[in-house]
């Protein structure tokens, strides 16, 4: 194999197409080949590094030195002086926005320093196009464990031990689901992986497709040797074209390396994969609308029971997990189930992906423990409060989540914890929201979201959503009156326990979380017809108020 | 099958596994209030009005989608569940006109019985909703989507029962709308115009063509000689309009009450089914003979007729070239009996009162004008003649009965039973034996073909020939015996096949509610109508023998052809791509 | 090339092989090679240097060798050099090298521990 004395990844996660990223590549090619390193230097596409605000992204290894929002016309002068000469291209460092620091290696950022990727392992860090990366790093080695060493009946009590919980959003034991398909009555069984990721700005799972389609891929082919099932179905949705493409080139990758199809190993197990483009809708990440919408049926919830674990696709069993459920599943069969319940807090195991949006200095993907305090998250990741200004809040679970208070900022990020404060873990959404913004206006979009999103089968979800959502555009335009509040508090409850599927019943979350953490905001708004945060635009006094424009005040 | 032990408002219930809460309540008479809801059909939990208190559970619950299960404590009854229905109600009504008094639907209508039963005197919330388009685009059927409140019953019966899925819901969430179709009608659709939509649709979103008016000013028209004909399983549910018991046989009332409204003659269609007998009873025989294709299916119901053209083309042959006897009573009356009368054909008025939607699609196809005028010139459902001798002021209940008008009101048992499933079946096998062995029948009842069975399936010895039959009603049903004939495994000689279950008195133009058990009730009553009568073989019809001799000449002969026998069209789907 | 991976033990041997393939981005327990490639450097020769040091890595399937580059060192006169930096041991810059001392170096210093004192210029704490 050829010796490279340099690597050089580019970032080629959605966010970094979209900001030029495959430009930028082409010109660092031609670089290179100008200088005839074409011997000496190697260019590598990877998946998403998380940090996507900083893109596009190039990191030159083996030192590692990571260069930000990298130019067409920058790729040069990263060739001519630090791939020929050596030397660091120091303007195209990362600058800490607080402390004015420059960070030249990646591994220094702070974004990095609290962080412990598992499901992100090697996104960012490998060429998702090219398999021998990923068994060079390990890949595929715990599914030739589990099927050289391991009885289904281990595989299952490994993933119990780990207390993996799924990651789309409910929480539930992803062992236990494991076993209930396993012990489900049917020959023919099936493993699906949920790629339908919906809430908006929450983008781990796109990212683990891109970056590291194999993870999901070996722990697919895991979870079928650990249930019965010879054949997985991904659902991804049809926005994400490019972890289309990346999921497409990997299965036909492992079918020619022998790690899907039929005997994989000489082991004698069979397993292959499909693809399934949703339309993306927001509804086909609810499990029994995922199996609907992969049938060919409208895209629309069932009751259950049954649950798919007894009666899923074309009503065999059927294993439903998530993306980033299924990218934690190679490293704890591994490690094993114990390493990664040593992560995290004692019902809420392992590492947990946020993306990290709003009104703070870092956003991006990050992964840490379970249990870490909300605030390192903000402060020590995030770099703290765009603007340093004041923090109000910071809002967990996207569209069906609920605020986490500035007081609460101590509280530790674990399923439990959350709960409590009336919000959730979720998809792993947090949007941190800062003194400018009017909750109001803000719950008012996400209920708008929910309304926007309901499939439209059951009452209180495709009615419900609507009055809720009219209510909420009153008041922000100055029209509340009296019994609004109540009117919503009613309705809000009423939803929560009569709607169809777990999504038209998380619908109010956003609105019950704001009546209790910030009911005064909305009072103000429907007795005072004003907005404190000057956001709602017939409720302020004048217009230089408003922050929208300029951020004039 | 295993039992369960439950608890519902603190009585113990035992059921069998798997049966919802909603049914196992019914078992201890407590009535949970659905909408949505349609058993074995559409068990959606959608409109979420049955919501119960489980305990343990972390939401209300769906009743009538929750199996129960071992030791499970529901509450059916708490103001928890009240308050959730009103607000489900409520919220229902916010997004539905209040055009109450002016609905085809009015007082037979479930959301407006619950809004009754709940009280609601006031809609708390209120704001847009989508609006519309009303589509009229079909003969038979229109659909008003404002008044829908998407319980998908209609969709649900359109592709589980009849398997057409010409409607189903299109857009998404709050847009929801049931169609054929973005930006499709139901006249482009594939819908065959049945109508088992209308019967369990719970408001008024979609509901028969009124044609009412056309029969009054065609009665108010000095000019026109008005005659009219009645279905065989009209009889046995027009009483329902006026409150009596499910499969009570009224004939003579009806037939007082229609000459009340003032036609000129009052007839029977099954005279003609009769008639239908003679001509694909002789059709058959000369299948059988010839060598000609079998098996031969029944083309009685313009739903299945339809249906046929468009899903199974390539079986068209197999269809009986006779016309149904609503176009076979309306070739003759333009023809036969304006000659006898001495009226002038241009000057005849002639409507059917049918069980049945696609009737007036039937009437309408450009081929049915036999006569040289259209055969038919309006078919009105039964609920269309309640409607009028309710404005008419007819005490239908205590009309003295009366009989029909000769010739075209002589009719046999063998012409009632058409309205239930099995009956044409029935019909034509005492016929047929009869005129192929020369010996009378022992008994005339062939009870294997009757009953709500989906396929039922018999063979006859008659003479030298076992032949075989098979019966199916509902198109579900109808399509597993085509699928059965397509792969070569339906060795058959006739099949009869209904479009609606139960036959045409589960028809879609029958009286709201029909349901399961109305129909079964309907199903006796037409079988009491056959036991009533004098005849019950139509060959032994005195006036099909008058006609053949006067008129017709024999079954199959030259006028017979030009007058009562037809050809199909293939028409394709309309959502193939 | 293999494709086909058909037994555990063939996937092990084949992860192995591929390890060189990102082992250059995991940093960890390695021995690097500075080699000074300013201006001076490169007119003194250092890429036929550094290609020397890449090809005789490369041949000997090394694969615990970070190569990197830093520029002038302000000592010109002395170029073409490098360092080699190995864990837990003194760091060595080597002077005025061509083709073969370079080889010599990754062979004795990289490979056997052994200093070539002849070519080293200092040896730092």
């Amino acid at each position: 194999m050829h010796y490279y004395r340099a690597h050089v990844l580019v970032c080629a996660g959605s966010v970094c197409v979209t900001s030029g990223c495959r430009a930028v590549k082409e010109a660092i090619l031609e670089g290179i080949t100008r200088h005839q390193l074409e011997e000496e230097i190697k260019v590598v596409e990877t998946g998403c590094m998380g940090f996507c605000e900083l893109g596009p992204l190039v990191v030159v290894y083996p030192e590692g030195v990571m260069y930000c929002r990298v130019k067409v016309e920058d790729a040069a002068v990263i060739v001519n002086e630090h791939l020929l000469k050596g030397r660091i291209v120091k303007h195209l460092l990362y600058q800490d926005p607080n402390t004015r620091k420059t960070v030249t290696l990646m591994k220094d950022l702070p974004f990095l320093s609290k962080q412990t990727k598992v499901a992100m392992r090697n996104a960012g860090l490998i060429n998702p196009e090219d398999i021998e990366e990923y068994i060079a790093g390990e890949g595929y080695l715990a599914l030739a464990k589990v099927l050289s060493s391991m009885s289904p009946e281990e595989v299952i009590i490994e993933m119990k031990k780990s207390g993996l919980r799924g990651r789309g959003g409910a929480g539930f034991l992803t062992g236990l689901k494991w076993e209930f398909t396993a012990k489900a009555r049917g020959t023919q069984k099936y493993v699906v992986c949920n790629g339908d990721e919906g809430v908006p700005g929450v983008f781990m799972d796109r990212s683990i497709l891109e970056g590291d389609p194999h993870s999901v891929i070996e722990a697919m082919a895991i979870a079928g040797y650990a249930v019965g099932a010879d054949q997985g179905y991904i659902y991804v949705r049809a926005e994400y074209p490019l972890a289309v493409e990346k999921l497409r080139h990997a299965i036909n990758q492992a079918c020619e390396f022998g790690l899907l199809g039929e005997n994989i190993l000489g082991t004698g197990f069979n397993f292959e994969v499909n693809i399934r483009v949703g339309a993306g809708a927001f509804v086909c990440g609810e499990e029994t609308a995922l199996l609907a919408s992969i049938e060919g049926r409208r895209g629309e919830p069932r009751p259950r029971p049954p649950f798919p674990a007894n009666e899923g696709l074309w009503g065999k069993p059927t294993l439903i997990n998530n993306v980033e459920t299924l990218s934690s599943v190679p490293p704890i069969i591994l490690k094993g189930g114990a390493w990664y319940a040593s992560m995290g807090t004692e019902k809420s195991k392992g590492t947990k992906v946020f993306a990290l949006t709003g009104k703070v200095n870092n956003t991006g993907l990050i992964e840490v423990p379970m249990g870490i305090p909300l605030k390192e998250i903000i402060f020590d990741i995030g770099g703290g409060i765009l603007n340093n200004k004041k923090l109000k809040a910071v809002l967990a679970g996207g569209p069906v989540g609920g605020f986490i208070p500035a007081e609460h900022l101590n509280v530790s990020m674990d399923y439990e914890s959350l709960a409590a404060l009336g919000t959730l873990i979720g998809s792993g959404s947090l949007t941190v929201i800062d003194e400018d913004t009017c909750v109001v206006d803000l719950v008012k979009f996400f209920v708008e979201f929910c309304h926007e999103e309901s499939c439209g089968k059951c009452t209180p979800c495709r009615i419900g959503t609507k009055r809720m959502l009219e209510i909420l555009e009153r008041i922000t335009r100055g029209e509340g009156k009296d019994g609004d509040i109540e009117a919503l508090e009613v309705l809000c409850d009423y939803i929560k326990n009569t709607a169809l599927c777990g999504l038209g019943q998380s619908a109010p979350n956003p609105v019950l979380s704001m009546l209790r953490y910030f009911r005064p905001e909305l009072e103000a708004h429907v007795r005072d017809k004003h907005c404190p945060a000057s956001v709602c635009a017939f409720l302020f006094d004048s217009p230089c108020q408003n922050t929208a424009e300029g951020g004039v005040r | 099958m295993p039992m369960v032990t439950l608890t519902i408002d603190g009585k113990e219930v035992q059921v069998e596994q798997g049966t919802t809460v909603l049914e196992a309540a019914k078992k201890v008479n407590i009535n949970i209030p659905t909408l949505c809801y349609l058993k074995d059909i559409n068990v959606v939990g959608a409109c979420r009005i049955c919501v119960v208190e489980v305990k343990g559970a972390r939401t209300l619950q769906a009743a009538c989608v929750t199996p129960a299960a071992e030791n499970m404590v529901v509450l059916t009854n708490t103001p928890a569940v009240r308050a959730s229905r009103r607000m489900t109600l409520e919220l229902i009504l916010s997004n539905h006109p209040f055009e109450c008094p002016t609905c085809v639907r009015n007082k037979n209508c479930e959301l407006q019985s619950l809004a009754e039963a709940f009280g609601i005197r006031e809609v708390r919330y209120s704001g847009a909703n989508p609006v519309h388009v009303m589509d009229d685009s079909s003969v038979s059927i229109i659909r008003d989507p404002d008044k829908c409140i998407l319980c998908r019953r209609c969709a649900s019966v359109c592709e589980k029962v009849q398997t057409v899925s010409a409607i189903g819901p299109q857009g998404r969430g709050f847009d929801t709308v049931i169609a054929p179709g973005v930006d499709m009608v139901l006249a482009e659709s594939n819908c065959v115009n049945c109508g088992q939509c209308v019967l369990v649709c719970p408001t008024g979103a979609i509901y028969e063509r009124d044609q009412t008016e056309e029969v009054w000013a065609a009665l108010a028209d000095p000019q026109k000689h008005v005659v009219v004909q009645t279905a065989p399983s009209v009889r046995v549910a027009i009483g329902e309009m006026f409150g009596m018991e499910p499969g009570s046989v009224a004939t003579g009332q009806m037939v007082a009450a229609i000459r009340k409204l003032g036609f000129d003659k009052v007839f029977d269609t099954d005279f003609a089914a009769d008639l239908t007998i003679m001509e694909e009873g002789s059709e058959l025989l000369e299948r059988i003979n010839n060598g000609g294709i079998l098996p031969q299916i029944t083309s009685c119901s313009p739903g299945w007729v339809k249906f046929i053209e468009h899903f199974y083309p390539t079986l068209l042959p197999h269809v009986s070239t006779c016309k149904s006897p609503q176009q076979m009573f309306g070739a003759l009356a333009k023809t036969f009996y304006a000659e006898k009368a001495g009226v002038d054909p241009a000057d005849i008025f002639s409507v059917s009162i049918m069980p049945c939607t696609a009737k007036k699609f039937e009437a309408q196809r450009p081929e049915m004008n036999a006569s040289g005028y259209q055969d038919v010139d309006v078919a009105l459902t039964t609920r269309e003649l309640g409607r009028m001798l309710k404005q008419a002021g007819i005490d239908f209940n205590e009309l003295p009965e009366e009989n029909y008008d000769d010739p075209l009101g002589v009719s046999t048992g063998a012409a009632v039973i058409f309205g239930a499933t099995g009956g044409v079946m029935e019909a034509a096998l005492r016929t047929v034996y009869e005129i192929v062995t020369g010996n009378t029948l022992a008994s005339v009842d062939f009870v294997d073909v009757r009953g709500m069975e989906g396929v039922k399936e018999a063979t006859v010895k008659v003479g030298d020939l076992d032949v075989k039959v098979a019966v199916a009603h509902g198109l579900g049903n109808a399509r597993k015996l085509l699928d059965a004939l397509q792969a070569g495994e339906a060795n058959y000689h006739f099949i009869e096949i209904m479009c609606c279950p139960g036959g045409c008195i589960g028809g879609g133009g029958q009286p709201i509610p029909t349901n399961y058990e109305i129909r079964q009730k309907r199903i006796d009553g037409i079988y009491t109508a056959d036991e009533a009568m004098v005849l019950r073989k139509s060959h032994e019809n005195p006036a099909i023998q008058q006609l053949y001799k006067e008129y017709l000449e024999k079954p199959l002969g030259h006028k017979s052809h030009q007058l009562l026998h037809t050809k199909y069209t293939s028409r394709g789907q309309s959502n193939q791509l | 090339m293999m494709k086909r991976v058909k037994s555990v033990d063939e996937l092990i041997k084949f992860k192995e092989a591929a390890l060189v393939k990102i082992k250059e981005r995991q940093i960890g327990d390695k021995t690097t090679i500075v080699v000074n490639m300013g201006t001076c450097g490169i007119a003194a020769g250092a890429r036929d240097v550094m290609m020397a040091i890449i090809d005789e890595i490369e041949k000997r399937n090394i694969s615990d060798v970070i190569i990197t580059q830093a520029g002038c060192a302000g000592m010109c006169e002395h170029e073409p050099m490098l360092e080699v930096i190995k864990p837990c041991s003194p760091q060595v810059i080597y002077t005025r090298l061509n083709k073969e001392k370079a080889r010599r170096i990754v062979i004795d210093h990289v490979i056997n521990g052994r200093v070539v004192e002849e070519y080293a210029l200092m040896q730092q704490a």
